[in-house]
């Protein structure tokens, strides 16, 4: 196996390199590449090059047909010093970018040059009103309200426990948010589910959660997917790039598919279910050591012994509190600060007003996130939650 | 959940030195619990159950003994959400 060094020599000669000079002028030309910085947000947030966007390296590939869906667009990376750009690149042109160029030296020789640089975004002064109580936290600040409009969170559902989630991560001012949904307003959702309004029933949930949302906070990006997320349609939804994801979902299959594919991509998945007066909500991260969901029911109910809202009820409020809680936690992992729930179940009870907690832990046996995993691919969920015996 | 099959109480006592007693003293007097908690003798995989805060299967299962006045939390899963 090649040392770091034998590597990073080795892909330097099959990619493209262009010292700093040379990249000033690609950018000053009337036909200017995108400019990408891959640093982390801390470096970026020290200073950056006029014009660049930010995507950090480890979300490079996940986000880059966003930012550049033209695979024929030219490309300029660059990093600190011009070494992580040349994995970038590489990792680029096995995505089929056809233009992508390392800008060799990287900040650090761009900076030696003398050429201008900027500090990034800042708040203006409208933000700055409006974040102003985010501000004055310690823990959150200029930096991490930049952090927070740079995040990007995936909602599973804008119903019960979608809609307070998502209305306090639009107004926290996570820049883009998600909204996976293939049902419409009915009357029987407005005893809980306040993104919406009476005005919008028959309208899809999608739609209405995205006017709701930008009305409350223009600076959010508001992504609608009117579908109901499936085997098929995950891997295109999160190709997108997220953060975090908020469970929100009503059954099931979904719940045990965005589990899998949640560990797959390494992305916390902020979990949250109700029914009648109880509520639980815990957080599943296995990429950095927490149980995933299948540790804690490695199988689902038979149907008959599963009550949904839609059957057994719910007070209205209570999604309000439990999506508020996964709203929180969404928002301190998007931070990156604090103490998750992951390891942690939640439990609420409205009824008593109690709140107890028991210990989650990981299952090296477990056939997702476990040592020896067995289920390494979609399944058919539908199926497996069907209570009839799978192979799976 | 579960509350129906125990009459809607939240909190129901019940006497035995372990999980299995204590189960077995529950599914007795409610009978209708037996199907929501048990698969093939063993705690059913969509439940779980706690005391004092940790899971069973991470201590002796069925076997872990409880103590008097201890809590123990039954536990299945819900997927309501919408």
């Amino acid at each position: 196996m090649p040392t770091y060094r034998e590597l990073l020599a080795q892909l330097r000669s099959e990619i493209d390199e262009v010292d700093a000079s040379r990249a000033r002028e690609l950018l000053a030309s009337d036909d200017p590449p995108l400019l990408v910085d891959i640093r982390e947000f801390d470096e970026w947030a020290e200073g950056k090059i006029p014009g660049a966007i930010h995507i950090p390296r480890g979300n490079l590939e996940s986000r880059i047909e966003n930012a550049a869906p033209d695979k024929s667009r030219p490309i300029v990376l660059y990093c600190a010093q011009g070494n992580r750009t040349v994995f970038g690149a590489k990792s680029l042109g096995e995505l089929g970018y056809t233009d992508v160029v390392s800008m060799a030296g990287g900040y650090t020789d761009w900076k030696r040059n003398g050429f201008d640089t900027e500090l990034p975004g800042g708040l203006d002064d409208t933000q700055r009103a409006r974040y102003s109580r985010h501000l004055l936290i310690p823990e959150v600040g200029e930096e991490g309200q930049l952090k927070l409009l740079d995040s990007r969170v995936l909602l599973l559902g804008a119903g019960g426990l979608g809609s307070p989630a998502a209305l306090y991560l639009a107004a926290a001012g996570v820049g883009t948010l998600g909204i996976v949904d293939d049902d419409r307003v009915d009357a029987s959702n407005l005893q809980r589910q306040v993104l919406h309004s009476t005005a919008r029933l028959g309208d899809w949930k999608a739609e209405s959660a995205k006017q709701t949302l930008q009305e409350l906070n223009p600076d959010v990006d508001v992504k609608t997917y009117r579908e109901r997320l499936t085997s098929e349609n995950v891997e295109r939804i999160l190709a997108d790039g997220w953060d975090v994801i908020v469970d929100g979902a009503d059954n099931f299959p979904t719940r045990y598919l965005i589990n899998d594919a949640a560990v797959w991509h390494d992305i916390p998945l902020v979990h949250g279910s109700i029914y009648r007066f109880e509520g639980q909500v815990s957080v599943f991260d296995p990429a950095r050591g927490g149980p995933c969901y299948r540790c804690l029911f490695p199988l689902p109910p038979p149907p008959e012994l599963a009550p949904s809202c839609a059957e057994g009820g719910v007070l209205g409020v209570l999604p309000g509190i439990v999506g508020s809680l996964q709203a929180s936690e969404a928002l301190k992992l998007c931070l990156g600060v604090g103490e998750s729930l992951a390891g942690r179940l939640l439990l609420f009870d409205a009824l008593m007003t109690e709140f107890s907690e028991v210990k989650l832990r990981k299952d090296p046996e477990c056939p997702v996130c476990g040592e020896h995993p067995t289920i390494t691919e979609y399944v058919d969920y539908v199926e497996f939650c069907s209570g009839r015996p799978t192979h799976a | 959940m579960l509350r129906d099959e125990v009459g809607g109480a939240r909190e129901v006592p019940a006497e035995g030195e372990n999980v299995r007693e204590l189960l077995d003293d529950l599914m007795d007097r409610f009978p209708a619990l037996r199907a929501q908690l048990v698969r093939d003798g063993e705690i059913a995989q969509f439940v779980n159950v706690y005391v004092e805060g940790e899971d069973v299967r991470t201590l002796n299962g069925l076997d872990t003994p409880v103590d008097p006045g201890q809590t123990v939390i039954l536990l299945p899963a819900m997927a309501g959400g919408s």
